[in-house]
């Protein structure tokens, strides 16, 4: 495995495994241990849209079935682990029988869309302020105007949402209030539709953006500070090379490698936040089907959404432990 | 002979301070010291103005207008109009939401709350990390081993989602709670820490010291360690607030967490869900999405001030 140690590899697979499992158990025994039963949630649903419901006695059992509710709860549990490996999250009860897999499939382009794109736009803003933070040559306004900017880091995105939403979408109608596309326009590859996606999905991510880069730029401002009295920059500076020069080459290059693994722990709640922005936004993403699940009592859904998440996060820090490495050969990786 | 000659000096530089240099003498000595600082200051004053909120509230407003229909349906704040025309009364001076609630009587309740369920759910992550980080660090093993993969666990999944699972089984919940579950989220940066540091000053001189000495275990980790973790600790604490408050806000946002108890979350939900933004309800969603604003920016600056604390090279930045 090139200059991975063996060790360090099966420690991180462990890690891996295991965080998957026991979430994946979580999620399975938090709502057995609650008295509400989901066929009785849509055998519930039934009757408030007919009016009544014949053999309901009948009707329960055999949604229990079908649920596999009947089995003994051990066999449900492997049958379950079995069925989340393959991504088989059962039938959504809002929308049956719609499969959850296929919902969820249908939302994570544009979760995904949305995050990268925002992760991205937030990197490098964040590393490129924090650096400017400490460098000596920025100009005397970055010095004061970014950490004065940085108060916003603090605040959950769903807050500058809102902000962001009323503000440009409400008073001053620049952007549409909700939505990932609008709904006059066809999906797929057409200029309207793509000029339509940018349009509705500005207002997200800039929400995500303003009060994210922060957190890049304080980690940045940090590892400047080390960096800047390293003797490879007063040796870059006697050689006369130019300001900016050692700034990229010199300063950001070194300090920006550990941004890479502070993203791994922060993950987690950089999709967490986004989650809830998507819901503000009704985008069509993750947060929305969640949203929906949750009023719904759709549990499968619930379920699989959660499920996909974290596995979102954790195989994210698993490849950025596994990539480190190779980024920054400074790192040696020790058994543990 | 050296000695005698310094204190003589140091006795007739005290004699000759005017008043102003000796002002000037202790203003340099308060900046000297760390913890004075004025991000702690500004932070610790926004939180402490939340408190005052809710303690001053409880006080000198009726809280029984927190109730549906103890007011006009979406009255708007003294000096402002709503899209009717009706103007901002005395009795509801930041207006009143959907169902009649006053605004000023949701927020005395809510802001507290929120803060509540942050530090109640920090602490018991702080005190279960701290045990945990020691235990990991002084017994090691197969003891360290299992903690550590916890941690390695546990800090990748994010509380948000399984909280949702649970509450969406489970429907309504406390604020306790909610804090309880919470607090099984934010256990595990507090014991990474203190493992990393109990296995870096464990074999430094002073603990080696005390050890020789015959100081118990016990002794060594709160009496000689734990002093120098404060800063660390203290800091990995606010940001932990921070997390337990964004979850809770999450939750309450989704429409879950606490059903009947006003919570800001839950009063930005119904406004949303309402269609307060195109209906220019601002003081609705406004007033509370502010409060929590404030409260994270208190939070923020005394974790900056914590920095500085711990990193004298920031505080030569600044």
């Amino acid at each position: 495995m090139g200059r991975i140690p063996r060790s360090y590899l099966i420690n991180r697979l462990i890690t891996l495994l295991l965080t998957i499992w026991i979430a994946a158990t979580l999620i399975w025994i938090i709502p057995r241990l609650s008295p509400v039963d989901p066929a009785d949630i849509m055998l519930g649903r039934m009757a408030a849209g007919a009016g009544s419901v014949a053999n309901a006695d009948e009707m329960l059992a055999q949604l229990r079935a079908s649920f596999g509710l009947d089995q003994p709860l051990i066999v449900q549990y492997f049958k379950y682990l079995g069925n989340i490996l393959t991504f088989d999250f059962g039938l959504s009860t809002a929308s049956f029988p719609t499969e959850v897999s296929s919902l969820i499939m249908r939302a994570l382009p544009w979760t995904l869309g949305l995050m990268i794109l925002s992760l991205i736009i937030t990197f490098v803003i964040g590393n490129l302020l924090g650096a400017l933070m400490v460098w000596e040559h920025s100009p005397k306004l970055a010095k004061v105007a970014i950490p004065a900017a940085m108060v916003f880091t603090s605040i959950p995105p769903i807050l500058s949402g809102l902000l962001l939403m009323w503000i440009f979408a409400a008073k001053l109608q620049w952007f549409p209030l909700t939505g990932a596309y609008g709904l006059t326009v066809e999906p797929g590859w057409t200029w309207d539709f793509v000029q339509s996606v940018i349009w509705h999905g500005t207002l997200p991510a800039v929400s995500i953006v303003i009060v994210t880069f922060g957190f890049w730029a304080l980690g940045m401002r940090g590892l400047m500070i080390t960096v800047q009295g390293e003797d490879y920059v007063t040796l870059a500076k006697a050689k006369g090379l130019k300001n900016r020069y050692i700034l990229y080459r010199y300063m950001i290059r070194n300090a920006i490698l550990p941004q890479i693994t502070a993203f791994a722990l922060k993950i987690g709640l950089l999709i967490a936040g986004q989650v809830l922005v998507e819901r503000i936004f009704a985008y069509n993403g993750m947060g929305k089907l969640l949203y929906d699940a949750i009023l719904d009592q759709d549990f499968p859904v619930i379920q699989g959404i959660s499920y996909v998440i974290i596995l979102m996060t954790a195989l994210s820090v698993f490849l950025v432990d596994l990539i480190y490495p190779f980024i920054d050969p400074r790192i040696k990786h020790e058994g543990s | 002979m050296a000695e005698y000659s310094t204190d003589d000096n140091t006795a007739e530089a005290t004699h000759k301070m005017t008043r102003a240099e000796r002002r000037q003498a202790r203003r340099m000595r308060r900046f000297d010291n760390p913890w004075n600082n004025p991000k702690l200051f500004w932070g610790a004053g926004l939180l402490l103005g939340i408190i005052a909120l809710g303690i001053l509230g409880r006080l000198f407003w009726d809280l029984e207008l927190v109730f549906t229909g103890s007011g006009m349906l979406k009255l708007p704040p003294i000096g402002f109009e709503n899209l009717r025309g009706q103007e901002g009364t005395l009795a509801n001076p930041l207006g009143t939401d959907g169902a009649g609630r006053d605004i000023l009587a949701l927020i005395i309740i809510g802001a507290p709350n929120s803060l509540f369920v942050g530090l109640l759910a920090s602490l018991i992550g702080m005190s279960a990390g701290i045990m945990l980080g020691f235990t990991a660090g002084f017994v090691g093993g197969r003891t360290d081993d299992v903690i550590r993969v916890l941690s390695d666990v546990m800090i990748t999944i994010p509380p948000l989602l399984i909280l949702v699972v649970f509450q969406a089984s489970f429907g309504d919940v406390s604020l306790t709670m909610m804090a309880l579950l919470i607090a099984g989220f934010v256990w595990q940066s507090p014991t990474r820490l203190i493992r990393a540091q109990v296995l870096s000053m464990r074999e430094s001189g002073y603990v080696q010291m005390a050890r020789l000495s015959g100081a118990s275990t016990f002794h060594i980790m709160f009496k000689e360690m734990l002093p120098n973790l404060v800063p660390y600790l203290f800091g990995s604490f606010i940001a932990n607030v921070t997390t337990s408050i964004v979850t809770a806000v999450g939750l309450e946002v989704l429409g879950l967490g606490p059903q009947r108890i006003p919570t800001l979350g839950r009063t930005i939900y119904e406004a949303i869900n309402a269609g307060a933004l195109i209906q220019n309800l601002w003081w609705w969603w406004g007033i509370p999405t502010i409060l929590l604003a404030v409260m994270f920016i208190g939070l923020l600056l005394i974790n900056l001030g914590l920095d500085e604390v711990s990193n004298p090279r920031l505080r030569k930045l600044s």
